[in-house]
């Protein structure tokens, strides 16, 4: 009796903690996602009522060229930015731990993150201008031939890709460097004394006991990377053709530009399959929940 | 659970509610506000003495402004009909307004009109027809309007030996181009000097390009406002089978031709290529000494007339005349609309007919900004822009002459331009061809169907 009694002390001050925590979940969260994917079987164009017209929208989007080449561009700006951002914070953050204890350059390194993206974007946007940018100025000095860099095919996404790597990689190489420092000295002066170089610390000690924070760090970017859509809106506005209208901005452009919400709903729901099923198999992949570090 | 759902959604929308601005509303001294928005911040100061002008007049009503850039004003007013939260009036973009008839969304005004019996015959010729829905419900009064010309900078043209009066007599055709071209290829220099119609120039290191190319904006290469609609009109080609029509003519030989002759501009390296033109506005490269010569619309001569520096000294000249033996303009205007849910349409309609009326755009004219609708005040702003040094007379001779055609109005417009900006792209950047056009009007004419 008096073990239930506590039990219920717990509950109602438990339940009191929630609160705040569930009103955000449920009004932000959990009430626009069930009304998303209930819109998705709509047609609704937020002045009129929506009608329901069942997989419609659906079967649409599966015969829509656009939303495959707006799937194709963004595993493209995936694939360049996460690739090219994991690579450089590891080897940052590496540097950091092994190199230096100095706030100021861990500070300098953070430094691009602390900027707004917007801000980012457009001052890339005016410094790769083709006539009068600095960049194509120093290109054409070395007597190379100018580059579009927004304005090309094949350059903008790579382009946006870059930007966002030049801002993002401080940030990320700080969440490794947070994780190197959680692996224990004793394990480094160990492979010291077995007579590792630097590169086979790195590859046999350092990398495998990261595992878990780059599990981390990979879900968190491969996410965030696709929902790119700053930079774009800024910069290209989804062109050239349609080189840099990834799936965020096409239903964007769906929602408020063209304002088909029925279908920006649907679009929105597939990526929202799509993301939970790629942060399941990096997760699954990567053994995220499990550590080598017990011994 | 249906409560509970409904509850969350209440709750839901509170900080929204909060961070609207409220509908107009009576305040404790029995007196209205109404609220009004606009995207021109050139503009504002105008209708803000306005406003207070009207305040003055009628103490009872106050009129709360508030402007938002372009790209933010159309959201804002959208979510603003969908939550019930709008403005009681607001600028109008033909491009947005039919949507907004269709739906329901604002009040005819010609109760209004026949009551105060308010003489629409006073504003320049079709202005208030682009006004009208297709069964002649009448939705705005037109306050200004816009015309197409060239831009150029003075410095570069007289460097050239290409005099004013040359500039304003050009002629074009789909073919060779005409003179037009010829001063094109004339202002077009390279890196190393020589000009774009001498032996020897250099296509891939353009110093200064004849012509910009402006692709950014949403609707340049859609409508071509801006772009090619003043050459495809001067070629003989309507967009579509007349006001509200629901078919386009993307696929005419006349507008197809217009389109090849500007690519081949690209190609002979008189015009930057869509890689080359994204980035820096037209405005600024012509300011920079990039380019000699840009179409675009009266409503940037402020900008552009105050931008200039010892290396620019800006400039008008019409549009060239076409194959039709006569210039070509898109004529534009815009009005303001009355939301169907205010609370004080009365009011609203005193405030609209207030902006509409010679006493506002007299006041509209001396900001010289744009140019009022109604001619005494156009008269009145063109006198107010050579005042500042402005010759704009490039603007109003396609109004004299009688040469504008109207902004084709039609429902999907947003849908016309999400479909044609890409395909343009695509045949501006030589990747498809211009006949690839033809199946892009087809997908649209299907939107009509």
């Amino acid at each position: 009796m008096a073990a239930k009694v506590s039990r219920d002390n717990q509950i109602v001050p438990a339940m009191l903690f929630l609160i705040p925590a569930s009103i955000g979940f449920l009004a932000f969260f959990l009430w626009p996602t069930i009304r998303g994917i209930y819109l998705s079987f709509t047609d609704y164009n937020l002045l009129r009522d929506p009608t329901f017209i069942g997989f419609q929208n659906y079967i649409d989007i599966f015969n829509d060229a656009v939303f495959w080449r707006s799937m194709a561009v963004t595993f493209q700006y995936v694939f360049i930015n996460v690739g090219l951002q994991t690579v450089i914070a590891l080897a940052l953050a590496v540097l950091m731990h092994r190199f230096t204890r100095s706030m100021i350059i861990r500070g300098v390194v953070v430094l691009p993150y602390l900027i707004a993206n917007v801000i980012v974007a457009l001052v890339w946007f005016w410094l790769a201008d083709y006539s009068l940018g600095l960049i194509n100025a120093v290109i054409d000095g070395i007597g190379l031939n100018k580059i579009g860099f927004f304005g090309s095919e094949a350059w903008a996404m790579p382009t946006i890709a870059f930007v966002n790597v030049w801002r993002h990689v401080g940030y990320t190489a700080l969440l490794l460097f947070a994780g190197l420092q959680a692996i224990p000295r004793d394990v480094y002066e160990a492979a010291e004394v077995d007579g590792a170089g630097e590169f086979r610390v790195f590859r046999s000690v350092t990398l495998p006991l990261l595992r878990p924070i780059l599990a981390f760090v990979l879900v968190v970017t491969v996410v965030g990377s696709f929902q790119i859509f700053d930079t774009i809106a800024v910069t290209t506005g989804g062109g050239p053709v349609d080189a840099t209208r990834a799936i965020n901005f096409y239903i964007f452009e769906r929602a408020f530009e063209r304002f088909d919400f029925g279908y920006a709903s649907a679009l929105a729901v597939i990526l929202m399959i799509l993301l939970a099923t790629i942060a399941l198999i990096q997760n699954r992949l990567l053994r995220a929940n499990e550590s080598d570090m017990e011994r | 659970m249906t409560k509970a759902l409904a509850g969350i959604a209440a709750l839901a929308a509170v900080p929204l509610v909060l961070a609207g601005c409220s509908a107009g509303s009576t305040t404790t001294d029995g007196s209205v506000e109404i609220k009004y928005s606009l995207w021109d911040a050139n503009q504002m100061p105008a209708y803000q003495q306005c406003a207070d002008d009207f305040h003055a007049a009628n103490p009872d009503i106050t009129i709360s402004i508030d402007q938002s850039g372009w790209e933010d004003y159309w959201q804002k007013i959208n979510t603003g009909l969908v939550s019930g939260n709008s403005a009681d009036v607001f600028t109008s973009h033909l491009a947005y307004y039919p949507e907004f008839v269709l739906n329901d969304q604002i009040l005819p005004l010609d109760d209004y009109i026949a009551a105060d019996g308010v003489d629409t015959s006073i504003y320049q010729d079709g202005l208030v027809d682009l006004w009208k829905s297709p069964e002649g419900v009448q939705y705005g009064l037109p306050k200004d309007f816009d015309t197409i010309a060239l831009f150029y900078n003075q410095q570069l043209t007289d460097a050239a030996g290409v005099t004013a009066e040359q500039l304003g007599s050009l002629d074009w055709n789909p073919k060779d181009g005409g003179t037009y071209e010829d001063v094109i290829a004339h202002l077009t220099v390279d890196k190393s000097g020589v000009r774009g119609d001498e032996a020897g120039f250099d296509k891939n290191n353009v110093e200064t390009y004849g012509i910009w190319f402006e692709a950014s904006n949403a609707g340049a290469l859609g409508d071509g406002q801006t772009q090619w609609s003043y050459l495809a009109a001067a070629n003989g080609w309507e967009a579509t089978d007349g006001p509200w029509g629901s078919s386009y003519n993307f696929d005419a030989p006349e507008f197809q031709e217009t389109i090849t002759w500007w690519h081949s501009l690209i190609e002979k390296g008189y015009m930057p290529s869509l890689a080359a033109q994204t980035g820096i506005s037209w405005s600024d490269q012509l300011t920079a000494g990039s380019v000699a010569l840009a179409s675009n619309g009266s409503w940037m001569t402020g900008y552009v007339f105050g931008a200039t520096t010892d290396s620019f000294t800006p400039a008008v000249a019409p549009t060239p005349t076409g194959p039709t033996g006569e210039r070509a303009s898109m004529f534009n205007g815009l009005a303001d609309n009355i939301w169907a849910g205010t609370k004080h349409p009365e009011e609203a309609w005193e405030w609209v007919k207030y902006m509409g009326s010679l006493e506002c755009q007299s006041v509209v004219a001396d900001a010289a900004v744009v140019f009022p609708s109604i001619p005494e005040a156009t008269d009145a702003a063109v006198e107010a822009f050579a005042a500042n040094g402005v010759d704009v007379s490039a603007f109003t001779v396609q109004v004299d002459e009688g040469t504008t055609f109207l902004f084709p109005i039609t429902d999907h417009k947003s849908d016309v331009n999400a479909l044609m900006t890409p395909a343009m792209e695509a045949v501006m950047s030589g990747k498809e061809p211009v006949s690839s056009l033809t199946a892009v009007n087809d997908e649209i004419n299907g939107l009509f169907k």
